[in-house]
């Protein structure tokens, strides 16, 4: 009887084992399976041209042409609303560490910050479309751009802020000890203490931005044209994917399979440059 | 003899300081400030709708003909439900047991590998998700419908007559693949907080992990659990484009997971900038925007207010 128990419970041991180890693989071997589909469907169909040349007339008809006006109009538009997001939460970041750090006004606004963080990228759209109907604005490489650092604000504020925590209070009271202000402890103190810390959750919101069709779908437009004013629609190379994917023609729809590995290799590039900056950078930090 | 004087006089930093304190403060109201502006856009530009037809009646009619005046939303908020729910029942068991592999069994070295996979999994962008699952979900579904129709065919749950493999089923795995480094990231979070003290003593009195986990772990952390799957369902409600390129787009109410289906977002994304000739449609699809952001906003706050509770018995 005793020896049934014991064999039982082993067995349910051995069981639930298992299906961890499995579900395990089973998550892995997607990243895989992903990773592996996309690169034999779009690596066939990848070429220099796909990526130097704007589509030239009939390119969704299957003609010649590329997706530099994509690959372009993404870095633009991610590039532009990281850096602005930048220019918010870079401070908002050492306010709630340096200023408030336990206060119900940062509980508040780091509230404030996960809620953001959780509205879904078509709403960002949606919102940013009313916002331009409202200014009587068109489709602009400068709405996406305020709609993308809209989205990524949440994103880079909240990466960073949980990265400053971290920092040793003791720094920051030596510092005000000294008779620094808070403000130039923020700056001369924690700010060093944070880059690696900011130079993930730049790459991140970067990482973030570059991928997402939903909130620039309305708001930036599509056009064949390498963006040259900040007034101008621009193309970006998720809705490439997404344009050139809905056209019926097959040698069309293989150039969205290329444009979707290019697109995963920038965004996979990133993810995994970050992550190799930061552990550089983080050997000035004290710990 | 020369004294170095510092760089400025202590009024102005002081003035600074002021400056900076100052502007930091409006600069924290910013993110308050922009929820609340999206709430508000949102509910002025879907008035025109909501003052001429009663709310109920909007969420629970079932025509969608915009070109005859007709907006039932009940179509597209149970599409956006089914694939959510869905998505949850084949995300969280897997999820799950995979956090705890981590945090009780697997070694560090297994572990320092999961981070950076996860964050990958996390970064895919979703149009590449979506690709993926038009190239080998939609085909898998569309192989396997037939056969799980005849075997399960009774059960409504199953009934397979959708021919495409487009449906609600080739959704929700794709969903389920994007939400997981956020439910396994969180669950991990948690297990790892519970304290080494509750395993020795079970493990100590001669239970196996596996009792270990079930009845030492599980029940501390069974809020934060809930805390996660809350927030990766919140992540499955909003997701847009991998969804929208493999659901299907039906407005119809479905009632089998090989039913396609056309949920909230996929809804907004398809129909925003060609509806400007037709009256109220503008204002009907800011409405799905608004359903949409209200059902996330109170799954995200639920999963915030969870996490809350955690931290704040974790400090004591």
């Amino acid at each position: 009887m005793k020896n049934r128990h014991f064999a039982k419970r082993h067995v349910e041991e051995g069981i639930f084992k298992a299906l961890m180890i499995g579900s395990f693989a089973l998550l892995s071997a997607s990243l895989g399976f992903i990773l592996l589909t996309i690169i034999i469907k779009g690596l066939p169909a990848l070429n220099l041209a796909m990526l130097i040349q704007t589509p030239k007339g009939g390119y969704y008809l299957g003609k010649e042409g590329g997706i530099l006006n994509a690959i372009l109009g993404s870095l633009y538009l991610a590039g532009g609303g990281t850096l602005l997001a930048l220019l918010f939460s870079l401070p908002l970041a050492l306010f709630l560490k340096v200023y408030t750090n336990h206060s119900h006004w940062s509980d508040m606004v780091r509230l404030a910050l996960d809620v953001l963080w959780g509205i879904p990228s078509i709403v960002y759209g949606a919102f940013g479309f009313t916002i331009m109907l409202a200014l009587n604005m068109r489709a602009s490489l400068l709405a996406g751009i305020i709609v993308l650092a809209l989205l990524e604000l949440p994103i880079m504020t909240r990466a960073m802020d949980e990265i400053i925590r971290m920092t040793p209070f003791d720094l920051e009271q030596a510092s005000l000890a000294l008779g620094a202000t808070r403000l130039e402890t923020a700056v001369h103190v924690v700010l060093r203490q944070m880059l690696p810390g900011i130079v993930t959750a730049i790459l991140l919101a970067f990482g973030r931005g570059i991928g997402d069709a939903a909130s620039v779908l309305f708001t930036a437009g599509y056009t064949d044209r390498i963006p040259t004013s900040l007034m101008r629609p621009a193309a970006s190379l998720p809705l490439a994917v997404f344009f050139q994917l809905s056209t019926p023609f097959p040698e069309v729809q293989r150039r969205a399979y290329a444009s979707a590995l290019i697109l995963t290799a920038i965004v996979l590039t990133i993810s995994l440059g970050s992550r190799w900056l930061s552990g550089r950078l983080g050997k000035f930090v004290v710990k | 003899m020369q004294v170095r004087r510092p760089a400025s006089s202590l009024g102005v930093r002081r003035r600074r300081e002021r400056t900076a304190r100052g502007s930091f403060f409006i600069l924290a109201a910013l993110p308050l400030f922009l929820a609340m502006a999206i709430l508000l856009a949102l509910l002025f530009r879907s008035w025109p709708i909501l003052k001429t037809r009663p709310l109920w009646n909007l969420l629970t009619d079932k025509i969608w003909l915009p070109s005859q005046d007709q907006f039932g939303f009940y179509p597209f908020i149970a599409g956006t439900l089914w694939v959510t729910v869905v998505a949850m029942i084949l995300a969280v068991p897997p999820c799950l047991l995979t956090a705890i592999y981590l945090v009780e069994y697997a070694r560090p070295r297994l572990r320092a590998f999961m981070k950076p996979l996860l964050d990958l999994l996390a970064a895919i962008p979703s149009v590449v998700y979506g690709v993926w699952g038009m190239l080998t979900i939609v085909p898998l579904v569309q192989a396997i419908g037939p056969g799980v129709g005849k075997l399960l065919g009774f059960i409504p749950l199953f009934s397979s007559e959708n021919p495409t493999g487009f449906s609600i089923l080739a959704g929700s795995i794709v969903l389920a693949v994007m939400v997981a480094p956020f439910i396994i990231a969180v669950t991990y979070e948690v297990l790892h907080a519970v304290p080494d003290g509750y395993r020795e003593a079970s493990l100590a009195v001669g239970a196996t992990k596996w009792q270990t986990v079930k009845y030492a772990v599980l029940p501390k952390t069974l809020t934060g659990i809930t805390a996660g799957v809350v927030l990766g369902a919140s992540r499955a409600l909003g997701e847009t484009m991998a969804v929208l390129m493999v659901v299907g787009n039906v407005p119809k109410v479905p009632s089998s997971i090989f039913d396609p289906a056309y949920p909230l977002p996929a809804l907004i994304a398809n129909n925003y900038g060609e509806m400007l000739s037709i009256p109220l449609y503008d204002a009907a699809l800011l409405t799905a925007a608004l359903i949409l952001l209200v059902i996330v906003l109170a799954f995200n706050i639920l999963s915030t207010l969870l996490l809350r509770r955690i931290a704040m018995r974790a400090k004591g």
